[in-house]
């Protein structure tokens, strides 16, 4: 029964997700702001690390969408004359235990992988910062929605997960098809199942945060509370954000393939980075480079995520971005 | 600030009991059944019978009275009749998990001490190596030390215990046979060998853990470090001639610590909840393991009173969160 | 390493076969009880309860199995050997009435309990009104069917009395699963005080090799000798920890690779990874063969999501396209079970055509199946008016062969599936996959939409198995009045929705039928309705339970219809 097991590791942790590569920070589109736009992506451009890291990323993006178009073996293809091949010319990266071609099987399970990592973690960040910061920053709701809070950090997620699937699989798949529904499902289920901590870290810098004098200050002018939040309140808890999005990019992707475990996820032959690096795990030590690749092409978007993610974050903090 | 525990505390009632009501529907409405592992050759009547001797021929809302009742009276009673003496509890029925037909809480007490050794040893690591490593990631960004703690944190994090775990058991269990890889909770430590015994079956599974945990935490700690490095009141400090360690370690620290001490108390009731892949793959059959296998089995009653536990425990953990907040940061008022 | 190695599923098998002949060779070490330390055992699905009136599982029986007694056992070959009884009861020997309204058994004289108070007939009366009590929700009730009363005659002599001639009498108080409780232990576990009485469920008195000293429900088991076991010269192990957790990987690595343990319990695992491990010599493996077959269950009617949920797969609505032999019967051709099994099974399964692949007496030995032949399907499919689209996709009438097929989450059954698709694929019929949680598929909820019995699905697949070596109440599920339909809260365990007159006229003629040629005669045809002729069912591999051993333990034996631990008794450590 390793099948579920997990699940509920990710229901501990995972409580750190969300993310888009664009932190929320955006100031109202008005003409200046073009400008500062194009001040913080000068200010990217001189933080090699970010650079380095927003190349690395382009290029996972490019391997899994445009790659299948120039790689075009089906990744369900079952061959068993080829079955658990090494690295030659018809096969790339080798084939697996059913001879499918393990190269078209990570582009495939890219696409995947980063979709559902990429939107969840958007969803659960939105909801988090949204919640958080209502909740420091409007005290009659910090009641309410903290409680809220408390109780979805207190619900056991394997039934939640599975009340899910049985309720909206179906209607989903007729509604958008079955890979809409199913894609839906997956971000979905990991995005409402894990905005709590960001909520939690959001709202405690917030409480903090609306004390300080340039916030009183704001407040006596007479800024109006969504002028204030956007302008003044969510820049300066983009850092917290910032790292619960890359933490969130790691657990959502392994989320993903812990889900499939239910039958929540995409039919069970096709691949994701996570159910690869899974299903090589107790095979590691015959096929070690079917657990390295998946491994390190989580490793690698982990970390160019959080490597743009700091890029940005010093991009657009004006008491640096003077200097 | 007292007033403002005792209010929170009070309205944890109703909120605790709201919760439990929710948890109950969830599990009454998930699709498992707790006879889903009875072999197929067993006719629909027999598993009929075998339902009701379960309790489960009654209605939802009296079996959740009924839990209510065992939770929060016939407990409670037990225990202070096994602490006292007393009686007071003869006769009662205690919450009977539906797997093993014993007494929640005797299975629960009996995974307590290898949970809370293994995941709270391991939190405990977690926590106290990565403050520094935070804290010094912070103070010398982009040096060698901070590239090499991004690095080994973010790996650390994106790759599941599931592998690392399995890793571990490879290299230092199988091939090197350094530490075993299959955990003995009926050790019991009376003296240096069995505690040399003891570290050692609990060093691959606190390692793996704690590497987790310290990933998370010190990413948070560097990252408020680094806003609070940039603020004015840190030049002030400085221009006022305060030592370099006061100011970092006494006005900055202090101020960043709000988004840690908030990942720390989601963190810790986790503790109790256990690491569910970490102890499979060790074979620590914890709390969590315990959680996985009633979640498994449907064995609602177990699920409930694990899960219920948990919320107060969160329910707890986030109060004194929040009571830190102002201890740290008195310009946070409640009221 | 990156060799391929299309012979390691072959050695693997080559070496487990030798092993299937080893109790013939077997000879009880030394004639002298203990001495031979600690057995660890790992079990990587955890006993909860050592009582299998409670958990028929194998992860309870088999620990329990050490401990408490049935009155027989079935050998590997079927045959049943007495255990507490003094003889297996036979219409020669009286023991069964030649009407065969009852059975009566005979216990070996001087049994003593392992606190040392006698065995009685009372015991096995006792332990049968327990299961019986219709207040206790027992698990193996079934096993206990038509049983209308129980008679201990004397001390040594009991009687089961029926309702009514069974003619497949001996089944209570036959194999690990309804052994012989302690009455003066369980006295107070009858009726509903029996689900909550945790001392006598958890440290049950028995007759066997072995008693329980602690125990921790998910965890540990820990043995300790009897000292009243009725052999003087076993068990050689003076004690036995049976541990549990983690997977079985991971129990094989701690066998075959650490050496940590002595013994894993059921390995459904890649065959290449453990050929390679058993190859480093610490360890060997075992296949005991029962009666599990992993098989796909082609669904009658109609599971189109477009019908009310009421009416969903049931019979008023027939399948648009299974009902057609021709297509069932393509299917099944278009599928290499050989290489199947091979593949994904390696040491634990061998291709087979019939779901009752044991007793040999039983089985129909068709083998028709096992060559695949995709272009005698592609011609009958052809033949039949199913036409390739466009798409490569055959269709007649404007019905497309495509199918949905579902199957639990379980990395040996997603390749199959994968397998299988590809197969499909190749005749022309399209596949969707669909892998369910476990517990939410063989979950009875009436309100599971996912589960086995309400088949949502066009095709699904699961392992079946049966534990008496006569397969009538086995076959019996299969009649129409078992289908599962929202009328019986889709609780009938005919899954497939199979209905045939002609069957249930066999059924019934089965149970009339007391001559075993008969009987055997009447299943095989019964079987072959369902698979060979039929094509309902799609027997795939009929499935072993492998086990791993440390090189040095002695005396393991398989035994495809008991525990893994049935003859624990007999292990020991060689020097």
């Amino acid at each position: 029964m390793t099948d579920r097991l997990l699940i509920e590791e990710s229901a501990v942790n995972a409580a750190a997700p969300g993310a888009e590569a664009l932190p929320p920070a955006a100031p109202p589109p008005e003409a200046p702001a073009r400008s500062q736009w194009r001040d913080i992506w000068r200010q990217f451009r001189s933080h090699r690390g970010a650079m380095v890291a927003l190349v690395m990323f382009v290029a996972i993006i490019l391997f899994v969408t445009v790659g299948p178009l120039v790689w075009t073996i089906e990744p369900t293809f079952v061959d068993i004359r080829a079955r658990n091949q090494g690295f030659s010319a018809a096969h790339p990266l080798g084939t697996d235990q059913l001879g499918r071609d393990l190269l078209a099987r990570l582009m495939a399970g890219g696409q995947v992988s980063l979709a559902v990592g990429l939107t969840a973690m958007a969803i659960a960040l939105s909801l988090g910062s949204l919640i958080g910061i209502s909740s420091g920053y409007f005290r009659r709701l910090d009641a309410p929605l903290m409680r809220l809070t408390e109780l979805f950090l207190a619900l056991p997620l394997l039934p939640l997960l599975l009340l899910m699937v049985t309720l909206f699989r179906e209607p989903l798949g007729k509604a958008m098809g079955p890979a809409g529904g199913t894609f839906l499902l997956i971000v979905g289920a990991i995005g409402v199942t894990s905005w709590m901590q960001t909520a939690r870290i959001v709202r405690g810098e917030v409480l903090g945060l609306k004390e300080r004098e340039f916030i009183l200050a704001a407040k006596s002018i007479g800024t109006p509370a969504p002028r204030m939040i956007l302008r003044h309140v969510l820049p300066n808890v983009v850092s917290p954000i910032v790292v619960a999005a890359t933490l969130g990019i790691a657990t959502a992707i392994i989320t993903e393939s812990a889900l499939s475990f239910l039958g929540l996820g995409f039919p069970p032959d096709f691949p994701t980075w996570g159910r690869l690096l899974y299903d090589a795990v107790d095979q590691m030590q015959m096929y070690p480079w079917r657990v390295v690749l998946p491994g390190l092409l989580i490793s690698l978007t982990v970390l160019s995520v959080n490597y743009i993610g700091d890029g940005l974050r010093d991009a657009m903090d004006p008491r640096i971005r003077k200097r | 600030m007292l007033s403002f525990a005792l209010r929170r505390l009070l309205l944890a009632i109703p909120t605790l009991l709201f919760i439990s009501l929710v948890i109950f529907l969830l599990l009454e409405a998930s699709p498992g059944d707790p006879l889903g592992d009875v072999p197929l050759t067993v006719p629909p009547e027999v598993k009929e019978r075998m339902r009701e001797a379960l309790g489960l021929g009654q209605a939802w809302y009296i079996r959740y009275v009924l839990w209510l009742k065992q939770f929060f009276w016939v407990e409670p009673l037990y225990w202070f009749d096994r602490a006292f003496g007393t009686g007071f509890s003869e006769g009662m029925q205690r919450i009977i998990s539906f797997q093993s037909r014993s007494p929640v809480f005797d299975v629960i007490a009996q995974r307590l001490p290898q949970t809370l050794t293994v995941v709270g040893m391991s939190y405990l690591i977690g926590v106290l190596i990565a403050i520094p490593i935070g804290i010094v990631s912070a103070y010398k960004q982009y040096s060698w030390f901070d590239q090499i703690g991004t690095f080994v944190s973010m790996v650390g994090f994106s790759l599941p215990t599931f592998f690392t775990g399995v890793v571990l058991i490879i290299v230092f269990g199988i091939k090197l046979q350094w530490f075993p890889s299959i955990y003995d909770t009926t050790l019991r430590v009376t003296d240096w060998d069995s505690f040399a015994q003891q570290v050692r079956q609990m060093v691959m599974p606190v390692t793996v853990l704690a590497l987790y945990n310290a990933a998370q935490i010190s990413r948070f700690m560097r990252a408020s470090m680094l806003d609070n490095l940039r603020q004015d009141y840190v030049r002030t400090a400085r221009a006022k001639g305060l030592s370099e360690r006061i100011v970092v370690l006494k006005h900055v620290l202090r101020n960043s610590l709000i988004p840690v001490v908030t990942v720390i108390a989601l963190g810790l009731p986790a503790v109790f909840g256990g690491a569910i892949i970490t102890e499979q793959v060790f074979k620590v059959n914890g709390l969590g393991q315990l959680l996985i296998l009633a979640i498994n089995a449907n064995d609602i009653p177990m699920v409930m009173t694990l899960t219920f536990i948990f919320a107060v425990l969160i329910v707890t953990f986030t109060l004194i969160a929040d009571l830190l907040y102002g201890v740290l940061d008195p310009r946070i008022r409640y009221d | 390493m990156m060799i391929p190695r299309p012979t390691a599923p072959a050695l693997a098998l080559a070496v487990a076969l030798p092993a299937l002949a080893l109790p013939a060779l077997v000879t009880p070490a030394l004639a002298e009880r203990g001495g031979d330390g600690e057995l660890r055992v790992l079990y990587w699905q955890a006993a909860t309860v050592l009582n299998p009136y409670l958990s028929t599982g194998a992860k309870d029986v088999d620990p329990a199995s050490m401990v408490i007694e049935p009155l027989a056992i079935v050998a590997d070959d079927g045959s049943l050997v007495p255990v507490l009884a003094a003889e297996i009861p036979s219409v020669e020997n009286g023991g069964i009435a030649a009407d065969f309204t009852s059975v009566t058994w005979k216990l070996k004289p001087g049994l003593v309990w392992s606190d040392g108070s006698p065995v009685t007939a009372e015991d096995v009366k006792f332990t049968a009104d327990y299961c019986m009590d219709p207040a206790f929700g027992c698990a193996v009730l079934a096993e206990f069917e038509g049983i209308a009363s129980v008679e201990a005659l004397d001390a040594q002599r009991v009687r089961l009395n029926f309702d009514a001639p069974r003619y497949a009498p001996l089944q209570a108080f036959v194999g690990g699963r309804t052994p012989v409780l302690q009455k003066a232990q369980f006295q107070p576990c009858m009726g509903a005080a029996g689900a909550s009485c945790t001392a006598q469920n958890f440290g049950p008195v028995g007759t066997g090799p072995y008693r329980v000293t602690e125990f921790r429900p998910g965890d540990v088991a820990v043995f300790e000798i009897n000292p009243h076991y009725r052999d003087p010269a076993k068990p050689a192990f003076d004690r036995v920890t049976v541990k549990g957790g983690g997977d079985a990987m991971a129990a094989a690595r701690a066998v075959l690779e650490s050496g940590e343990y002595d013994f894993a319990w059921n390995l459904q695992l890649p065959p290449e990874s453990v050929a390679a491990m058993e190859a480093q010599g610490k360890g060997r493996l075992v296949a005991s063969f029962g009666s599990m077959v992993e098989r796909i269950e082609l669904n009658q009617t109609d599971p189109s999501p477009d019908l009310p949920a009421e009416e969903r797969s049931t019979r008023a609505h027939p399948h648009p396209v299974l009902t057609d032999p021709a297509v069932r019967k393509a299917l099944s051709m278009a599928i290499d079970r050989p290489l199947l099994a091979e593949l994904t099974y390696g040491p634990a399964g061998k291709p087979t055509c019939t779901i009752v692949p044991v007793p040999a007496a039983y089985a129909s030995g068709r083998d028709d199946c096992l060559a695949q032949d995709i272009e005698g399907a592609k011609t009958l499919l052809d033949e039949a008016g199913w036409l390739p689209g466009p798409d490569g996709i055959r269709a007649k009438d404007g019905r497309r062969l495509s199918l949905l097929f579902q199957t639990t989450v379980n990395p040996v059954r997603q390749d199959v599936q994968a397998l299988v698709k590809q197969w499909w694929s190749e005749i022309g019929v399209e596949t969707e996959l669909k892998a369910v949680d476990g517990a939410s598929f063989f979950g009875g909820d009436p309100g599971n939409p996912d589960s086995q019995q309400k088949f949502h699905a066009d095709a699904q697949m699961f392992t079946d198995a049966f534990y008496i070596p006569d397969p009538a109440s086995f076959l019996n599920k299969f009649v129409c009045s078992r289908i599962p339909s929202a009328e019986n809260q889709w609780q009938g365990n005919n899954s497939v929705r199979f209905c045939d007159e002609g069957y249930d006229a066999g059924i019934a003629e089965l149970h009339r039928s007391a001559e075993p040629e008969k009987r055997q005669e009447i299943a095989k045809r019964l079987t072959d309705m369902l698979t060979a002729e039929g094509n309902y069912l799609l027997p795939l591999v009929h499935r072993g339970m492998v086990s791993a051993h440390a090189g040095s333990l002695q005396g393991v034996a398989p035994n495809g219809w008991e525990g893994q631990l049935w003859n624990v008794a007999d292990w020991s450590r060689a020097e």
